[in-house]
């Protein structure tokens, strides 16, 4: 007899049984989530892709901070190759008295060589695809900064010392990246019009970009010839390596989503067990007929294989499809961070979703389901004869290599993705051994309780193996929100607290030497004080002591970032107010000792620098050597100006620098800003306040798109909780015949029921506040070095939410099993 | 395998049984020896508890021997796995139990047909329908057993047993859980097709004048069989 015919015979009519529909449940919620990440991270991926070389507005992209030698462009010329130049940097611009802090852009003839702008000629108006840049005179900006100035395409824009009229609305430039890492709104004008500006001098930080494109060949050869000639500090982008911005934002966003979603499958994968396990019992007596009757064990095994199977192919199709309507929720939520109109995802995140329905099936179904070929077919006879009892080790086994494969695919890394399986093994430990001590300390409230609560109770003791799992699913679950909504706000207010009323809010950048001493008359002026004036120049740190330093030499792509780039440098008699020497000495009267560095403890433990180390910086072309004689922490958010490096004066005076500074100015007095942009013109106004506000943003549309996943998370909760109902169903049942019979009143029941679910609601309330508390107390006080305070409101929610949220959901559960007439029941047992 | 007409079908030598319980090792079932031959019909009788459904398990395949053995179409069952006596049984041997033992998942055809499928039959769902007409449920086909009364669910375990032309079939007090007239409708029913198939009839019951219908009776008392009537 054909397996397959006399499974799809069976199938339809096992759509009616609970344990199969809470089974096709579980492998939804767990499908749905880990496709609704995989469909979103693959539009944005594929976005990537398709605007490759769009992105990069060209073939090939040299990145500098100085302006590239001329004879990169004359190479790439006489190769026949095209180029473009754009320079961008941050600066203020005024529509009448409003100043703004913007991103400007000077593009040159033929930009951009890959893809086009989109323009329009209003706010709202229709976009038009434009191949060139802003024509000299005129200015193009982002409808951002249109709102943001309340201005109009039209009126007139001062940037430094030349006004522009505003002659377009840019909607789309290819080579811009996400929004999530541009604060400041484009502004966009032709590179022969920057010198009018006279915003850019020689110590201004300013990226460079040497645009290249051509044929395919050529850009390969010239990238050969350019490669070893690059500065130091230079990054070569090309289609393989384009935004690695984007691409590590992409990684790290998918991977940490991926993981959140994996919650959710496990959580489900207890559902699936629980479900497996009851369907398992039920079908006890189908396997020692069919043995009976002649079937072999093989075939009995794969009948029941291909249910589980064509169940579980259904709910993952199912499950993949809904996981494709939330991706739009995750899209509509951080899409915008990619700053490109996602395309329709590829079917790969279908496929990679069904596979995940069938390993969660594998993982927690297979070891119970294997005990069916086991049964006697003597259980015709003897009904006393139960099933084997699972193997446990089996089931672990399996469990927690189906998880494994999950995670290891999702982190993309072994190492990781096995510390994560520990970590997660430890916590649902610990979990499941608090939950059987909690359900455990119930008993003797038993005995001072009602009749009503006594059965409740009892009931939550009655499988205190399924009670330890819902309690553990539903306090991970809740757990996960109460540290994004409570917990995340609490830091990020501790954080607020903890700055003074009157914390710098606005930085001061690029001040010319000759400028300082009239820019303090003016503070002096207004009344502002500042946190004072102090130099700063670039320079690329060359050798500790006798070693090269290259990124090459390190691990972390912090040290690495930090070994290619400039460094800001200062030098300053006196040590910064917030700043602590914590090894050596600080410089006082030395000056005749010579050069010295004072280096900042955390980056000196990044790039291996010791106290006495030589180090040897290049500034402008020239190199300068000295020891460190002293380590120093520097609290960081005092919003003060401060650098990693501060060397000891006299030895650098000598080379280009501009100042900077801070002050607290109150966010309605917006007319010294203007004040100081009118007649500093290069110098750059930075609102921290404003920026603050834009990364909260940004962190709450992010929280959302994380909480979207553990949802999830919460809904595997309520199915592991469906199926505990469903496995106890027969005893509960019986149970409620005969309390009924002995004159329990059908609301008494309900009741009951009520006292038993609020109070594994609460129990997981309990765990899921307890365990966000530590995590918030270990983040604030270890890791952000934070005062921790106690939030009442965590607990009410994780508490109350809990008891209510569970209550409901156990008692819509019960419902039908307490109402069916107890004599129904009674003459069938 | 075909059998000549005196062939013994079900057989026991020296079988015995004896399972461990608490206070040790307690014998079920102790040295029986019998024989049907086919087309014979069998009663064992006994009270309670004296192990006739443990002899109709271990004589069925169903059940293993812990002494002797028991011979089903005269193959020794010890030293055939649980798959091989399932595939003795398949098509062969058919079951009434007191309980009736339906799939709940299949339809009342889909039950009758499950036998005639595992033995390969040509036409298994005809051959379904035949039977459920002789047990006179020819309109309940597409009826699940939830949606049979408790006779009816009876007629459609008989018909389950005789759909497939067993040579030998194994009741175990199948009117146990029906009331008095429907059990007796239901015998008639059993002895009837028996009659027209002319399957060996193996038949637990304590009822002996349910057991006075078969061409002999065996007693069975504290495990071990005290004369043959």
């Amino acid at each position: 007899m054909n397996a397959l015919r006399f499974t799809l015979r069976l199938l339809s009519r096992d759509w009616r049984s609970g344990e199969l529909r809470l089974l096709a449940a579980a492998l939804i919620v767990a499908v749905a989530a880990i496709s609704a990440v995989g469909f979103f991270t693959d539009r944005v991926r594929l976005a990537l892709e398709q605007q490759a070389t769009e992105m990069l507005a060209a073939d090939l992209v040299i990145e500098t901070s100085d302006p590239p030698p001329a004879e990169f462009e004359e190479q790439a010329r006489q190769r026949g190759l095209s180029t473009a130049q754009t320079l961008s940097f941050p600066s203020v611009v005024f529509s009448g008295e409003r100043p703004q802090l913007v991103q400007v852009k000077a593009v040159s003839a033929g930009y951009p060589l890959r893809g086009v702008l989109r323009i329009s000629q209003s706010r709202f108006g229709e976009e038009r695809p434009s191949g060139s840049g802003p024509r000299s005179g005129e200015v193009w900006v982002e409808p951002r900064l249109l709102a943001l100035l309340d201005s109009t395409a039209g009126s007139t824009l001062s940037l430094g010392e030349a006004e522009f009229p505003i002659g377009r609305v840019l909607r789309w430039e290819p080579d811009r990246g996400g929004n999530l890492f541009r604060l400041a709104p484009r502004v966009m004008l032709s590179l022969s019009d920057l010198e009018a500006t006279n915003l850019v001098t020689p110590a201004s930080r300013v990226s460079h970009r040497l645009l290249v494109a051509g044929e395919a060949g050529a850009v390969r050869a010239y990238r050969q010839w350019v490669e070893p000639r690059l500065p130091r500090g230079a990054e070569l982008e090309s289609l393989e390596n384009a935004r690695p911005e984007l691409r590590s934002a992409l990684d790290q966003g998918s991977r940490f989503l991926g993981l959140a979603a994996l919650a959710a499958v496990l959580i489900s994968g207890v559902a699936v067990a629980l479900s497996t396990g009851r369907f398992v019992e039920r079908q006890a007596d189908t396997s020692a007929i069919l043995r009976c009757l002649g079937a072999r064990r093989s075939f009995v095994l794969q009948v029941f294989l291909l249910r589980l199977l064509g169940i579980a192919l259904l709910a993952s199709v199912v499950g993949a499809l809904l996981g494709l309507l939330v991706q739009n929720l995750l899209a509509s939520l951080v899409g915008d961070w990619f700053n490109t109109r996602l395309p329709v995802p590829s079917a790969l995140p279908l496929v990679s979703g069904i596979g995940t329905g069938l390993i969660t099936l594998s993982g927690f179904a297979l070891a119970p389901l294997l005990r069916l070929g086991s049964v006697s077919p003597l259980r015709v006879l003897r009904r006393d004869l139960g099933l084997a009892p699972p193997r446990f080790w089996l089931v672990l086994l399996t469990a927690v290599g189906a998880l494994a494969s999950l995670m290891i695919w999702q982190a993309g890394d072994t190492r990781m993705a096995l510390l994560i399986l520990g970590g997660a093994a430890l916590t649902l430990a610990a979990l499941l051994v608090s939950a059987r001590l909690l359900v455990r300390a119930l008993t003797p409230l038993r005995h001072r309780s009602g009749a009503v609560w006594r059965y409740g109770l009892a009931a939550l003791a009655r499988n205190p193996q399924i009670s330890a799992f819902q309690l553990a699913g539903f306090g991970i679950g809740i757990m996960a929100l109460l540290l994004l909504a409570v917990v995340r706000v609490d830091l990020l207010s501790a954080w607020e607290h903890r700055l003074p009323e009157d914390a710098p809010n606005h930085f001061l950048i690029n001040i010319q030497p000759e400028e300082v001493a009239s820019l303090q008359g003016q503070f002096q002026k207004s009344g502002v004080p500042t946190s004072g004036l102090y130099p700063m120049l670039r320079g690329r740190l060359g050798r500790i002591e006798q070693r090269r330093v290259s990124p090459d030499d390190y691990a972390s792509p912090r040290a690495r970032r930090l070994a290619a780039r400039e460094f800001n440098l200062s030098w300053s008699t006196s040590l910064p107010s917030d700043n602590r020497v914590v090894a050596g000495r600080w410089w006082e009267g030395t000056q005749q000792n010579g050069l010295q560095f004072s280096v900042e403890e955390g980056i000196a433990r990044t790039l291996g620098i010791q106290l006495g180390d030589r180090l040897e910086f290049a500034i402008a072309g020239e190199t300068v050597a000295g020891p460190v004689t002293s380590l120093r922490s520097v609290e960081w958010d005092s919003f003060h100006p401060n650098f990693f490096v501060i060397a000891s004066p006299g030895a650098l005076e000598a080379y280009p620098a501009t100042y900077i500074t801070s002050f607290y100015l109150p966010p309605e007095d917006t007319a010294l800003i203007a004040e100081l942009a009118r007649s500093f013109p290069s110098v750059t106004v930075i609102d921290v306040t404003a920026i603050m506000q834009q990364v909260r943003s940004i962190m709450e549309r992010g929280t959302l798109a994380v909480e979207t996943v553990f949802l999830f998370t919460l809904i595997a909760g309520v199915i592991v909780l469906y199926a505990g109902i469903q496995s106890g169903r027969e005893m509960r049942i019986q149970e409620s015949a005969v309390l009924r019979t002995l004159g329990l009143r059908r609301p008494q029941l309900l009741a009951a029921a009520a006292a038993e679910f609020a109070t594994l609601g609460l129990l997981a309330g309990l765990l899921a506040s307890l365990g966000a508390s530590a995590i918030g107390y270990l983040l604030a006080e270890r890791i952000f070095d934070l005062s921790f305070s106690f939030n009442p409101w965590l607990w009410v929610a994780g508490l109350g939410g809990g008891a209510l949220g569970v209550m409901l959901a156990g008692v819509a559960a019960t419902y039908p099993l307490l109402t069916r007439p107890p004599i129904e029941v009674l003459r069938r047992a | 395998m075909s059998t000549d007409s005196n062939a013994v079908v079900v057989a026991a030598r020296a079988l015995g049984k004896r399972v461990l319980g608490p206070q040790g090792e307690l014998r079920i079932l102790d040295d029986i020896d019998m024989e049907i031959k086919e087309s014979e019909a069998v009663a064992i009788l006994g009270p309670s508890g004296s192990g006739k459904s443990t002899l109709l398990g271990l004589l069925a395949g169903l059940d293993r021997a812990t002494s002797g053995d028991a011979e089903l179409f005269q193959r020794p069952l010890r030293g055939l796995d649980e798959d091989a006596r399932a595939s003795l049984r398949a098509g062969r041997v058919g079951f009434v139990f007191q309980s009736f033992q339906l799939l709940p998942g299949m339809t009342a055809l889909e039950n009758v047909m499950l036998p005639l499928e595992l033995s390969s039959h040509r036409d298994p769902r005809d051959a379904a329908l035949d039977t459920l007409r002789q047990v006179g449920l020819q309109d309940r086909c597409d009826h699940y057993p939830n949606q049979l009364s408790g006779g009816e669910q009876q007629r459609v375990a008989i018909a389950r047993a005789f759909a497939a032309r067993p040579q030998v079939l194994f009741a175990d007090e199948p009117t146990g859980n029906l009331d008095r007239a429907t059990g007796s409708q239901v015998i008639d029913l059993l002895f009837d097709l028996r009659a027209d198939s002319g399957a060996a009839l193996v038949l637990v019951t304590h009822d002996s004048a349910l057991a006075e219908r078969c061409d002999r009776c065996l007693f069975l008392d504290a495990g071990a069989l005290q004369a043959t009537a």
